[in-house]
Protein backbone atom coordinates (compact mmCIF):
# COMPACT_ATOMS: atom_id res chain seq x y z
CA UNK A 1 0.00 0.00 0.00
CA UNK A 2 1.26 3.48 -0.87
CA UNK A 3 1.51 6.00 1.96
CA UNK A 4 -1.04 8.35 0.38
CA UNK A 5 -3.65 5.56 0.55
CA UNK A 6 -3.51 5.45 4.35
CA UNK A 7 -6.30 6.60 6.63
CA UNK A 8 -5.70 9.21 9.35
CA UNK A 9 -5.62 6.47 11.96
CA UNK A 10 -3.10 4.37 10.04
CA UNK A 11 -0.93 7.39 9.19
CA UNK A 12 -0.90 8.56 12.81
CA UNK A 13 0.16 5.08 13.99
CA UNK A 14 2.91 4.95 11.35
CA UNK A 15 4.22 8.38 12.34
CA UNK A 16 4.23 7.43 16.03
CA UNK A 17 6.14 4.22 15.33
CA UNK A 18 8.51 6.08 12.98
CA UNK A 19 7.72 3.71 10.13
CA UNK A 20 7.80 6.81 7.92
CA UNK A 21 8.14 10.56 8.39
CA UNK A 22 5.61 13.31 7.78
CA UNK A 23 7.92 14.61 5.02
CA UNK A 24 7.75 11.23 3.25
CA UNK A 25 3.97 11.03 3.66
CA UNK A 26 3.52 14.63 2.44
CA UNK A 27 5.87 14.12 -0.52
CA UNK A 28 3.90 11.06 -1.71
CA UNK A 29 0.66 13.07 -1.59
CA UNK A 30 2.25 16.00 -3.44
CA UNK A 31 3.68 13.64 -6.08
CA UNK A 32 0.23 12.17 -6.59
CA UNK A 33 -1.29 15.65 -6.93
CA UNK A 34 1.32 16.46 -9.55
CA UNK A 35 0.59 13.22 -11.39
CA UNK A 36 -3.21 13.33 -11.33
CA UNK A 37 -4.39 16.89 -10.84
CA UNK A 38 -3.99 18.00 -14.42
CA UNK A 39 -6.85 15.58 -15.14
CA UNK A 40 -8.84 15.95 -11.92
CA UNK A 41 -8.42 19.67 -11.16
CA UNK A 42 -9.31 19.02 -7.52
CA UNK A 43 -7.07 21.85 -6.29
CA UNK A 44 -7.18 25.59 -6.93
CA UNK A 45 -3.92 26.22 -5.05
CA UNK A 46 -1.24 23.67 -4.11
CA UNK A 47 0.96 24.79 -1.19
CA UNK A 48 3.89 22.48 -1.84
CA UNK A 49 6.72 24.42 -0.16
CA UNK A 50 4.70 25.40 2.91
CA UNK A 51 3.49 21.79 3.31
CA UNK A 52 6.99 20.31 3.15
CA UNK A 53 8.37 22.95 5.54
CA UNK A 54 5.57 22.19 8.01
CA UNK A 55 6.10 18.43 7.69
CA UNK A 56 9.80 18.89 8.43
CA UNK A 57 8.95 20.92 11.54
CA UNK A 58 6.53 18.22 12.72
CA UNK A 59 9.10 15.47 12.17
CA UNK A 60 11.64 17.42 14.23
CA UNK A 61 9.19 17.95 17.11
CA UNK A 62 8.19 14.23 17.17
CA UNK A 63 4.89 14.95 18.91
CA UNK A 64 1.95 13.01 17.48
CA UNK A 65 -0.47 13.34 20.42
CA UNK A 66 -2.86 15.26 18.17
CA UNK A 67 -3.96 12.55 15.69
CA UNK A 68 -3.89 15.11 12.85
CA UNK A 69 -0.26 16.20 13.39
CA UNK A 70 1.84 15.76 10.29
CA UNK A 71 -1.10 14.45 8.22
CA UNK A 72 -1.65 16.03 4.76
CA UNK A 73 -5.04 17.74 4.45
CA UNK A 74 -6.87 19.52 1.63
CA UNK A 75 -8.91 22.57 2.63
CA UNK A 76 -11.93 23.70 0.62
CA UNK A 77 -11.16 27.13 -0.80
CA UNK A 78 -14.01 28.66 1.20
CA UNK A 79 -12.04 28.52 4.50
CA UNK A 80 -9.86 31.52 5.21
CA UNK A 81 -6.28 30.31 5.58
CA UNK A 82 -3.68 32.74 6.88
CA UNK A 83 -1.38 33.97 4.10
CA UNK A 84 -2.76 31.38 1.64
CA UNK A 85 -4.93 32.66 -1.21
CA UNK A 86 -8.65 32.03 -0.56
CA UNK A 87 -10.95 32.51 -3.56
CA UNK A 88 -14.29 30.73 -2.94
CA UNK A 89 -13.68 29.69 -6.59
CA UNK A 90 -14.79 33.17 -7.68
CA UNK A 91 -13.15 35.71 -9.96
CA UNK A 92 -14.18 38.42 -7.50
CA UNK A 93 -11.77 36.95 -4.89
CA UNK A 94 -9.05 35.69 -7.25
CA UNK A 95 -6.39 37.78 -5.48
CA UNK A 96 -7.65 37.61 -1.92
CA UNK A 97 -5.20 36.47 0.76
CA UNK A 98 -6.67 36.54 4.27
CA UNK A 99 -4.49 37.62 7.21
CA UNK A 100 -6.08 35.05 9.55
CA UNK A 101 -7.33 31.45 9.56
CA UNK A 102 -10.85 30.19 10.19
CA UNK A 103 -11.45 28.56 13.59
CA UNK A 104 -12.04 25.11 12.03
CA UNK A 105 -8.65 25.23 10.27
CA UNK A 106 -6.96 26.48 13.46
CA UNK A 107 -8.55 23.61 15.39
CA UNK A 108 -6.75 21.06 13.19
CA UNK A 109 -3.71 22.19 15.17
CA UNK A 110 -0.45 24.00 14.41
CA UNK A 111 0.98 20.76 13.07
CA UNK A 112 -1.64 20.14 10.37
CA UNK A 113 0.03 19.88 6.96
CA UNK A 114 -2.10 21.81 4.43
CA UNK A 115 -1.26 20.55 0.93
CA UNK A 116 -3.60 22.98 -0.81
CA UNK A 117 -6.96 24.61 -1.27
CA UNK A 118 -9.55 22.45 -3.00
CA UNK A 119 -11.84 23.37 -5.86
CA UNK A 120 -15.55 24.02 -5.37
CA UNK A 121 -18.59 25.59 -6.96
CA UNK A 122 -18.30 29.38 -6.90
CA UNK A 123 -19.31 30.55 -3.39
CA UNK A 124 -20.57 26.96 -2.88
CA UNK A 125 -23.39 27.59 -5.38
CA UNK A 126 -23.76 24.30 -7.23
CA UNK A 127 -23.99 20.52 -7.02
CA UNK A 128 -21.29 19.62 -9.57
CA UNK A 129 -18.21 21.88 -9.07
CA UNK A 130 -18.89 23.12 -12.61
CA UNK A 131 -19.50 26.73 -11.53
CA UNK A 132 -15.89 27.21 -10.33
CA UNK A 133 -14.12 30.12 -12.06
CA UNK A 134 -10.90 28.06 -11.98
CA UNK A 135 -12.02 25.04 -14.00
CA UNK A 136 -14.08 21.90 -13.55
CA UNK A 137 -13.15 19.13 -11.08
CA UNK A 138 -13.65 15.67 -12.59
CA UNK A 139 -14.87 12.51 -10.89
CA UNK A 140 -11.91 10.13 -10.27
CA UNK A 141 -14.19 7.14 -11.03
CA UNK A 142 -15.06 8.44 -14.52
CA UNK A 143 -13.40 11.56 -15.89
CA UNK A 144 -16.45 12.34 -18.03
CA UNK A 145 -18.58 12.79 -14.93
CA UNK A 146 -18.96 15.40 -12.18
CA UNK A 147 -17.68 14.77 -8.65
CA UNK A 148 -20.77 16.46 -7.21
CA UNK A 149 -20.57 19.69 -5.31
CA UNK A 150 -20.06 22.09 -3.94
CA UNK A 151 -17.17 20.42 -2.04
CA UNK A 152 -16.30 18.39 -5.17
CA UNK A 153 -12.58 19.23 -5.01
CA UNK A 154 -12.36 18.02 -1.40
CA UNK A 155 -14.11 14.71 -2.10
CA UNK A 156 -12.31 14.06 -5.42
CA UNK A 157 -8.92 14.67 -3.78
CA UNK A 158 -9.64 12.24 -0.92
CA UNK A 159 -11.11 9.69 -3.34
CA UNK A 160 -7.98 9.87 -5.54
CA UNK A 161 -5.64 9.73 -2.50
CA UNK A 162 -4.15 13.16 -3.18
CA UNK A 163 -4.45 13.85 0.54
CA UNK A 164 -5.40 11.82 3.62
CA UNK A 165 -8.51 13.85 4.43
CA UNK A 166 -10.12 17.19 3.64
CA UNK A 167 -12.42 19.83 5.06
CA UNK A 168 -15.64 20.86 3.32
CA UNK A 169 -18.80 22.84 4.01
CA UNK A 170 -22.39 21.69 3.63
CA UNK A 171 -25.34 24.08 3.17
CA UNK A 172 -27.79 21.76 1.39
CA UNK A 173 -25.72 18.62 0.84
CA UNK A 174 -22.39 20.08 -0.30
CA UNK A 175 -20.32 17.56 1.70
CA UNK A 176 -22.60 14.51 1.59
CA UNK A 177 -23.65 14.63 -2.08
CA UNK A 178 -20.10 14.83 -3.53
CA UNK A 179 -18.90 12.27 -0.96
CA UNK A 180 -21.59 9.93 -2.28
CA UNK A 181 -20.69 10.57 -5.94
CA UNK A 182 -16.95 9.98 -5.38
CA UNK A 183 -17.14 7.05 -2.93
CA UNK A 184 -15.79 8.64 0.25
CA UNK A 185 -17.16 9.53 3.69
CA UNK A 186 -18.64 13.01 4.23
CA UNK A 187 -20.02 14.29 7.51
CA UNK A 188 -22.21 17.34 8.06
CA UNK A 189 -22.37 17.93 11.81
CA UNK A 190 -25.29 19.54 13.65
CA UNK A 191 -25.75 23.27 12.97
CA UNK A 192 -23.89 24.94 15.84
CA UNK A 193 -21.39 22.13 16.42
CA UNK A 194 -18.39 23.49 14.45
CA UNK A 195 -17.52 27.19 14.24
CA UNK A 196 -18.25 29.01 10.98
CA UNK A 197 -15.88 31.89 11.85
CA UNK A 198 -13.60 32.57 8.90
CA UNK A 199 -15.65 30.43 6.53
CA UNK A 200 -16.87 32.56 3.63
CA UNK A 201 -20.61 32.72 4.30
CA UNK A 202 -23.13 31.31 1.85
CA UNK A 203 -26.42 30.87 3.79
CA UNK A 204 -25.77 31.57 7.45
CA UNK A 205 -28.67 29.62 8.99
CA UNK A 206 -27.77 26.48 6.99
CA UNK A 207 -23.94 26.43 6.54
CA UNK A 208 -21.92 23.91 8.51
CA UNK A 209 -18.29 22.73 8.41
CA UNK A 210 -17.40 19.04 8.23
CA UNK A 211 -14.75 16.46 7.33
CA UNK A 212 -14.28 14.41 4.15
CA UNK A 213 -12.46 11.15 4.94
CA UNK A 214 -11.79 7.58 3.81
CA UNK A 215 -13.48 5.95 6.81
CA UNK A 216 -16.18 6.86 9.31
CA UNK A 217 -13.63 6.38 12.09
CA UNK A 218 -11.49 9.14 10.53
CA UNK A 219 -14.55 11.43 10.37
CA UNK A 220 -14.98 10.84 14.13
CA UNK A 221 -11.32 11.73 14.73
CA UNK A 222 -11.58 15.00 12.75
CA UNK A 223 -14.91 16.04 14.28
CA UNK A 224 -13.48 15.67 17.78
CA UNK A 225 -10.69 18.10 16.79
CA UNK A 226 -12.71 20.75 14.96
CA UNK A 227 -15.77 20.99 17.24
CA UNK A 228 -15.29 23.70 19.83
CA UNK A 229 -16.85 26.73 21.44
CA UNK A 230 -15.92 29.96 19.69
CA UNK A 231 -16.72 33.44 20.94
CA UNK A 232 -16.46 34.59 17.32
CA UNK A 233 -19.43 32.40 16.26
CA UNK A 234 -22.44 33.13 18.46
CA UNK A 235 -24.46 30.28 16.90
CA UNK A 236 -22.24 27.62 18.49
CA UNK A 237 -24.22 25.70 21.09
CA UNK A 238 -22.49 24.98 24.40
CA UNK A 239 -22.67 21.18 24.47
CA UNK A 240 -20.03 18.67 25.45
CA UNK A 241 -18.03 17.23 22.57
CA UNK A 242 -18.03 13.49 23.29
CA UNK A 243 -15.18 11.09 22.61
CA UNK A 244 -16.61 9.95 19.27
CA UNK A 245 -13.88 7.40 18.62
CA UNK A 246 -14.90 5.59 21.77
CA UNK A 247 -18.64 5.78 21.03
CA UNK A 248 -18.40 4.30 17.54
CA UNK A 249 -16.97 1.04 18.83
CA UNK A 250 -20.22 0.10 20.56
CA UNK A 251 -22.37 -2.37 18.61
CA UNK A 252 -25.78 -1.42 17.18
CA UNK A 253 -27.84 -4.31 18.62
CA UNK A 254 -31.36 -3.09 19.39
CA UNK A 255 -30.74 0.36 17.89
CA UNK A 256 -33.88 1.62 16.14
CA UNK A 257 -33.24 2.79 12.58
CA UNK A 258 -36.06 4.55 10.71
CA UNK A 259 -36.53 4.23 6.96
CA UNK A 260 -38.54 7.25 5.73
CA UNK A 261 -40.78 6.17 2.84
CA UNK A 262 -40.57 9.62 1.20
CA UNK A 263 -36.89 8.96 0.37
CA UNK A 264 -37.67 5.96 -1.84
CA UNK A 265 -39.69 7.78 -4.46
CA UNK A 266 -40.25 7.73 -8.19
CA UNK A 267 -37.17 9.13 -9.92
CA UNK A 268 -34.70 7.22 -7.77
CA UNK A 269 -32.39 5.04 -9.87
CA UNK A 270 -33.46 1.38 -9.37
CA UNK A 271 -29.83 0.26 -8.95
CA UNK A 272 -29.27 2.89 -6.26
CA UNK A 273 -32.42 1.76 -4.48
CA UNK A 274 -31.30 -1.88 -4.63
CA UNK A 275 -27.84 -1.13 -3.22
CA UNK A 276 -29.24 1.02 -0.39
CA UNK A 277 -31.78 -1.67 0.53
CA UNK A 278 -28.97 -4.23 0.71
CA UNK A 279 -27.14 -1.90 3.11
CA UNK A 280 -30.28 -1.67 5.26
CA UNK A 281 -30.42 -5.50 5.36
CA UNK A 282 -26.80 -5.49 6.49
CA UNK A 283 -27.65 -3.11 9.36
CA UNK A 284 -30.47 -5.48 10.31
CA UNK A 285 -27.99 -8.38 10.35
CA UNK A 286 -25.84 -6.32 12.72
CA UNK A 287 -28.74 -6.28 15.17
CA UNK A 288 -30.50 -2.99 14.40
CA UNK A 289 -34.27 -2.85 14.43
CA UNK A 290 -35.60 -1.44 11.15
CA UNK A 291 -38.73 0.73 11.45
CA UNK A 292 -40.77 2.22 8.58
CA UNK A 293 -41.46 5.91 9.24
CA UNK A 294 -42.89 8.91 7.42
CA UNK A 295 -41.68 12.50 7.06
CA UNK A 296 -44.70 13.97 5.27
CA UNK A 297 -43.23 17.41 4.40
CA UNK A 298 -40.12 15.99 2.69
CA UNK A 299 -41.14 17.11 -0.79
CA UNK A 300 -41.24 20.73 0.35
CA UNK A 301 -37.60 20.61 1.48
CA UNK A 302 -36.15 21.72 -1.84
CA UNK A 303 -38.56 24.63 -2.45
CA UNK A 304 -37.97 25.83 1.14
CA UNK A 305 -34.22 25.57 0.54
CA UNK A 306 -34.38 27.45 -2.77
CA UNK A 307 -36.01 30.42 -1.03
CA UNK A 308 -34.10 30.55 2.27
CA UNK A 309 -30.65 29.84 0.81
CA UNK A 310 -30.75 32.48 -2.00
CA UNK A 311 -32.24 35.04 0.42
CA UNK A 312 -29.41 34.61 2.90
CA UNK A 313 -26.87 34.36 0.06
CA UNK A 314 -28.02 37.63 -1.53
CA UNK A 315 -27.52 39.36 1.80
CA UNK A 316 -24.12 37.74 2.48
CA UNK A 317 -22.72 38.40 -0.99
CA UNK A 318 -23.69 42.09 -0.97
CA UNK A 319 -20.32 42.76 0.69
CA UNK A 320 -18.36 41.95 -2.49
CA UNK A 321 -18.38 45.48 -3.83
CA UNK A 322 -14.74 45.82 -4.87
CA UNK A 323 -14.01 48.54 -2.31
CA UNK A 324 -12.33 46.90 0.70
CA UNK A 325 -11.02 43.78 -1.05
CA UNK A 326 -11.54 41.73 -4.18
CA UNK A 327 -11.41 42.74 -7.79
CA UNK A 328 -12.88 46.01 -9.05
CA UNK A 329 -13.82 47.30 -12.49
CA UNK A 330 -13.13 50.92 -13.49
CA UNK A 331 -16.27 53.07 -13.73
CA UNK A 332 -17.63 56.62 -13.86
CA UNK A 333 -19.50 56.61 -10.56
CA UNK A 334 -20.17 54.39 -7.55
CA UNK A 335 -23.35 52.71 -8.83
CA UNK A 336 -21.71 52.00 -12.16
CA UNK A 337 -18.71 50.53 -10.32
CA UNK A 338 -20.95 48.16 -8.35
CA UNK A 339 -22.80 47.06 -11.47
CA UNK A 340 -19.63 46.39 -13.47
CA UNK A 341 -17.70 44.76 -10.62
CA UNK A 342 -20.48 42.30 -9.81
CA UNK A 343 -21.26 41.65 -13.48
CA UNK A 344 -17.71 40.49 -14.22
CA UNK A 345 -16.83 39.17 -10.73
CA UNK A 346 -19.73 36.72 -10.25
CA UNK A 347 -20.66 33.78 -12.47
CA UNK A 348 -24.15 32.88 -13.75
CA UNK A 349 -25.33 30.58 -10.95
CA UNK A 350 -24.26 33.01 -8.22
CA UNK A 351 -26.05 35.89 -9.96
CA UNK A 352 -29.14 33.74 -10.50
CA UNK A 353 -29.32 32.95 -6.80
CA UNK A 354 -28.64 36.55 -5.74
CA UNK A 355 -31.57 37.64 -7.90
CA UNK A 356 -33.93 34.95 -6.55
CA UNK A 357 -32.96 36.01 -3.02
CA UNK A 358 -33.30 39.71 -3.73
CA UNK A 359 -36.74 39.08 -5.21
CA UNK A 360 -38.03 36.95 -2.33
CA UNK A 361 -36.84 39.50 0.24
CA UNK A 362 -38.19 42.53 -1.61
CA UNK A 363 -41.18 44.61 -0.51
CA UNK A 364 -44.45 42.96 -1.47
CA UNK A 365 -43.00 39.46 -1.87
CA UNK A 366 -41.42 38.85 1.55
CA UNK A 367 -44.54 37.27 3.13
CA UNK A 368 -45.32 35.06 0.14
CA UNK A 369 -41.79 33.73 -0.21
CA UNK A 370 -39.32 34.15 2.66
CA UNK A 371 -41.81 34.11 5.55
CA UNK A 372 -43.78 31.24 4.00
CA UNK A 373 -40.56 29.23 3.57
CA UNK A 374 -39.60 29.87 7.21
CA UNK A 375 -42.99 28.53 8.32
CA UNK A 376 -42.68 25.38 6.23
CA UNK A 377 -39.17 25.03 7.69
CA UNK A 378 -40.86 24.72 11.09
CA UNK A 379 -43.09 21.91 9.76
CA UNK A 380 -40.11 20.00 8.31
CA UNK A 381 -38.29 20.30 11.63
CA UNK A 382 -41.38 19.02 13.47
CA UNK A 383 -41.56 15.98 11.14
CA UNK A 384 -38.09 14.98 12.32
CA UNK A 385 -38.87 15.67 16.00
CA UNK A 386 -41.86 13.34 15.68
CA UNK A 387 -39.97 10.41 14.11
CA UNK A 388 -37.08 10.80 16.56
CA UNK A 389 -39.57 9.90 19.32
CA UNK A 390 -39.74 6.44 17.71
CA UNK A 391 -36.25 5.86 16.28
CA UNK A 392 -32.58 6.64 17.07
CA UNK A 393 -31.56 7.63 13.54
CA UNK A 394 -32.70 7.49 9.91
CA UNK A 395 -31.16 5.80 6.88
CA UNK A 396 -31.74 6.97 3.27
CA UNK A 397 -29.94 7.12 -0.07
CA UNK A 398 -27.69 10.22 -0.21
CA UNK A 399 -28.60 11.02 -3.83
CA UNK A 400 -31.24 9.67 -6.23
CA UNK A 401 -28.65 8.72 -8.90
CA UNK A 402 -24.92 8.05 -9.22
CA UNK A 403 -22.63 10.74 -10.72
CA UNK A 404 -24.02 12.43 -13.84
CA UNK A 405 -22.11 13.60 -16.90
CA UNK A 406 -20.26 16.92 -17.14
CA UNK A 407 -22.39 19.61 -18.77
CA UNK A 408 -25.57 17.53 -18.52
CA UNK A 409 -27.43 19.75 -16.03
CA UNK A 410 -25.54 23.03 -15.96
CA UNK A 411 -27.98 24.94 -18.20
CA UNK A 412 -31.06 23.62 -16.40
CA UNK A 413 -31.01 24.91 -12.79
CA UNK A 414 -34.04 22.96 -11.54
CA UNK A 415 -32.72 19.56 -12.70
CA UNK A 416 -29.42 20.38 -11.01
CA UNK A 417 -31.20 21.37 -7.79
CA UNK A 418 -33.08 18.03 -7.67
CA UNK A 419 -29.77 16.30 -6.89
CA UNK A 420 -29.99 17.67 -3.35
CA UNK A 421 -33.52 16.38 -2.69
CA UNK A 422 -32.39 13.87 0.01
CA UNK A 423 -29.77 16.08 1.68
CA UNK A 424 -31.37 19.55 2.12
CA UNK A 425 -33.78 18.50 4.85
CA UNK A 426 -30.95 17.86 7.36
CA UNK A 427 -29.74 21.45 6.85
CA UNK A 428 -33.25 22.85 7.12
CA UNK A 429 -33.73 21.07 10.47
CA UNK A 430 -30.10 21.56 11.62
CA UNK A 431 -29.49 17.80 11.94
CA UNK A 432 -26.22 15.88 11.54
CA UNK A 433 -25.90 13.61 8.51
CA UNK A 434 -23.15 11.39 7.16
CA UNK A 435 -22.74 9.77 3.75
CA UNK A 436 -20.66 6.63 3.29
CA UNK A 437 -20.09 4.30 0.33
CA UNK A 438 -22.47 1.30 0.35
CA UNK A 439 -22.05 -0.28 -3.09
CA UNK A 440 -21.59 0.29 -6.79
CA UNK A 441 -24.14 0.92 -9.53
CA UNK A 442 -23.99 1.15 -13.30
CA UNK A 443 -25.52 4.45 -14.45
CA UNK A 444 -28.28 4.41 -17.08
CA UNK A 445 -26.03 6.19 -19.57
CA UNK A 446 -22.70 4.42 -19.08
CA UNK A 447 -20.73 1.22 -18.60
CA UNK A 448 -18.40 2.13 -15.73
CA UNK A 449 -19.65 1.25 -12.26
CA UNK A 450 -19.95 4.22 -9.90
CA UNK A 451 -20.13 4.52 -6.11
CA UNK A 452 -23.45 4.84 -4.26
CA UNK A 453 -23.78 6.61 -0.91
CA UNK A 454 -25.81 5.70 2.17
CA UNK A 455 -26.99 8.64 4.27
CA UNK A 456 -27.51 8.37 8.02
CA UNK A 457 -29.33 11.29 9.68
CA UNK A 458 -29.35 11.74 13.45
CA UNK A 459 -30.84 13.84 16.22
CA UNK A 460 -29.31 17.27 16.87
CA UNK A 461 -25.90 16.93 18.56
CA UNK A 462 -26.07 13.13 18.33
CA UNK A 463 -23.24 12.68 15.80
CA UNK A 464 -22.09 9.81 18.04
CA UNK A 465 -24.98 7.56 16.96
CA UNK A 466 -24.72 8.15 13.20
CA UNK A 467 -20.95 7.69 13.27
CA UNK A 468 -21.42 4.51 15.29
CA UNK A 469 -23.88 3.06 12.77
CA UNK A 470 -21.54 4.00 9.91
CA UNK A 471 -18.46 2.60 11.60
CA UNK A 472 -20.17 -0.68 12.52
CA UNK A 473 -21.33 -0.98 8.89
CA UNK A 474 -17.76 -0.43 7.68
CA UNK A 475 -16.47 -3.07 10.11
CA UNK A 476 -18.74 -5.60 8.36
CA UNK A 477 -18.28 -4.45 4.73
CA UNK A 478 -15.46 -3.32 2.46
CA UNK A 479 -17.07 -0.79 0.07
CA UNK A 480 -14.98 1.99 1.62
CA UNK A 481 -11.77 0.25 0.58
CA UNK A 482 -12.58 0.37 -3.15
CA UNK A 483 -10.42 2.82 -5.09
CA UNK A 484 -10.85 4.53 -8.45
CA UNK A 485 -8.20 4.09 -11.11
CA UNK A 486 -7.36 7.58 -12.36
CA UNK A 487 -5.88 7.35 -15.84
CA UNK B 1 -45.11 32.72 -11.84
CA UNK B 2 -43.62 34.38 -14.82
CA UNK B 3 -41.38 37.42 -14.50
CA UNK B 4 -41.16 40.13 -17.11
CA UNK B 5 -37.86 41.42 -18.46
CA UNK B 6 -38.58 44.75 -16.71
CA UNK B 7 -38.93 42.96 -13.36
CA UNK B 8 -35.60 41.20 -13.90
CA UNK B 9 -34.00 44.57 -14.68
CA UNK B 10 -35.45 45.99 -11.45
CA UNK B 11 -34.18 43.06 -9.34
CA UNK B 12 -30.74 43.31 -10.92
CA UNK B 13 -30.52 47.00 -10.03
CA UNK B 14 -31.64 46.29 -6.44
CA UNK B 15 -28.90 43.63 -6.22
CA UNK B 16 -26.37 45.92 -7.96
CA UNK B 17 -25.76 43.32 -10.67
CA UNK B 18 -25.00 44.49 -14.17
CA UNK B 19 -26.59 42.33 -16.91
CA UNK B 20 -26.16 42.29 -20.68
CA UNK B 21 -29.25 42.21 -22.92
CA UNK B 22 -28.64 38.55 -23.65
CA UNK B 23 -28.33 37.75 -19.94
CA UNK B 24 -31.56 39.59 -19.19
CA UNK B 25 -33.40 37.29 -21.61
CA UNK B 26 -31.78 34.14 -20.22
CA UNK B 27 -32.32 35.05 -16.58
CA UNK B 28 -35.96 36.04 -17.22
CA UNK B 29 -36.72 32.48 -18.35
CA UNK B 30 -34.59 30.78 -15.70
CA UNK B 31 -35.79 32.89 -12.77
CA UNK B 32 -39.40 32.33 -13.83
CA UNK B 33 -38.90 28.56 -13.78
CA UNK B 34 -37.25 28.68 -10.34
CA UNK B 35 -40.12 30.79 -8.96
CA UNK B 36 -42.60 28.36 -10.55
CA UNK B 37 -40.87 25.53 -8.75
CA UNK B 38 -40.97 27.17 -5.30
CA UNK B 39 -44.64 28.14 -5.81
CA UNK B 40 -45.62 24.64 -4.64
CA UNK B 41 -45.20 25.89 -1.06
CA UNK B 42 -48.55 27.63 -1.53
CA UNK B 43 -50.33 24.29 -1.10
CA UNK B 44 -48.95 23.85 2.46
CA UNK B 45 -51.26 25.03 5.25
CA UNK B 46 -49.23 27.23 7.61
CA UNK B 47 -51.96 29.01 9.60
CA UNK B 48 -50.73 29.46 13.15
CA UNK B 49 -47.26 28.03 12.36
CA UNK B 50 -44.35 30.04 13.76
CA UNK B 51 -41.53 30.82 11.29
CA UNK B 52 -38.07 29.32 12.03
CA UNK B 53 -35.09 31.63 11.54
CA UNK B 54 -32.76 29.25 13.32
CA UNK B 55 -33.10 25.72 14.61
CA UNK B 56 -31.08 25.09 17.76
CA UNK B 57 -33.18 27.19 20.12
CA UNK B 58 -30.56 29.81 20.96
CA UNK B 59 -31.80 33.25 21.95
CA UNK B 60 -29.96 36.56 21.72
CA UNK B 61 -26.34 35.75 22.48
CA UNK B 62 -24.76 38.90 23.90
CA UNK B 63 -21.22 40.02 24.54
CA UNK B 64 -19.61 43.11 26.06
CA UNK B 65 -19.66 46.05 23.68
CA UNK B 66 -15.94 46.67 23.94
CA UNK B 67 -13.29 47.58 21.40
CA UNK B 68 -10.48 45.12 20.78
CA UNK B 69 -7.26 46.33 19.23
CA UNK B 70 -6.28 44.61 16.01
CA UNK B 71 -2.76 43.43 15.55
CA UNK B 72 -0.77 45.90 13.41
CA UNK B 73 0.35 43.11 11.11
CA UNK B 74 -3.25 42.00 10.51
CA UNK B 75 -4.35 45.61 10.03
CA UNK B 76 -1.67 46.27 7.43
CA UNK B 77 -2.46 43.08 5.58
CA UNK B 78 -6.17 43.95 5.56
CA UNK B 79 -5.50 47.41 4.16
CA UNK B 80 -3.33 45.89 1.47
CA UNK B 81 -6.37 43.96 0.20
CA UNK B 82 -8.15 47.16 -0.80
CA UNK B 83 -7.86 48.04 -4.49
CA UNK B 84 -7.32 51.75 -3.67
CA UNK B 85 -5.92 53.31 -0.51
CA UNK B 86 -4.46 56.63 0.61
CA UNK B 87 -2.64 57.10 3.95
CA UNK B 88 -4.19 54.06 5.64
CA UNK B 89 -7.64 54.97 4.34
CA UNK B 90 -9.66 53.03 1.79
CA UNK B 91 -10.56 55.13 -1.23
CA UNK B 92 -13.86 54.92 -3.03
CA UNK B 93 -16.01 56.95 -5.40
CA UNK B 94 -18.23 59.65 -3.91
CA UNK B 95 -21.40 58.31 -2.30
CA UNK B 96 -23.25 61.64 -2.77
CA UNK B 97 -23.03 63.54 -5.99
Amino acid sequence: MNLNELTIKQANEGLKKKEFSSVELTQVCLDNIEKTDEKLKAFITVTKDEALAKAKKVDDAENFENPLSGIPVGIKDIFCTKDIKTTAASKILENYTPPYSSTAVKNLGDDAVIVGKTNMDEFACGSSTETSYFGQTKNPWDLERVPGGSSGGSTASVSADQCIYALGTDTGGSIRQPASLTGVVGLKPTYGRVSRYGVIAMASSLDQVGPVTKTVEDAAIVLKQIASLDKKDSTIVNKDVPDYVNEINKDIKGLKIGIPKEYFIEGIDPEVEKVVKQAIDQLKDLGAEIVDVSLPHTKYGLPVYYIIMPSELSSNLARYDGIRYGSVEPAENLLDQYLKTKATGFGDEVRRRIMVGTYSLSAGYYDAYYLKAQKVRTLIKKDFENVFKQVDCLVTPTTPTPAFKLGEKIEDPITMYLNDVFTVTANIAGLPGVSLPCGMAKPKDGEKELPVGLQIIGKQFDEGTILRVGHQYQQATDWHTKKPNVD
Amino acid sequence: MSLSKEEVEKIAILARLGLTEEEKEKFTTQLSSILDYVEQLKEVKTDGVEPSAQVTGLENVMREDSVEETDKEVRDKLLKQAPKTEDDLIKTKAVFE
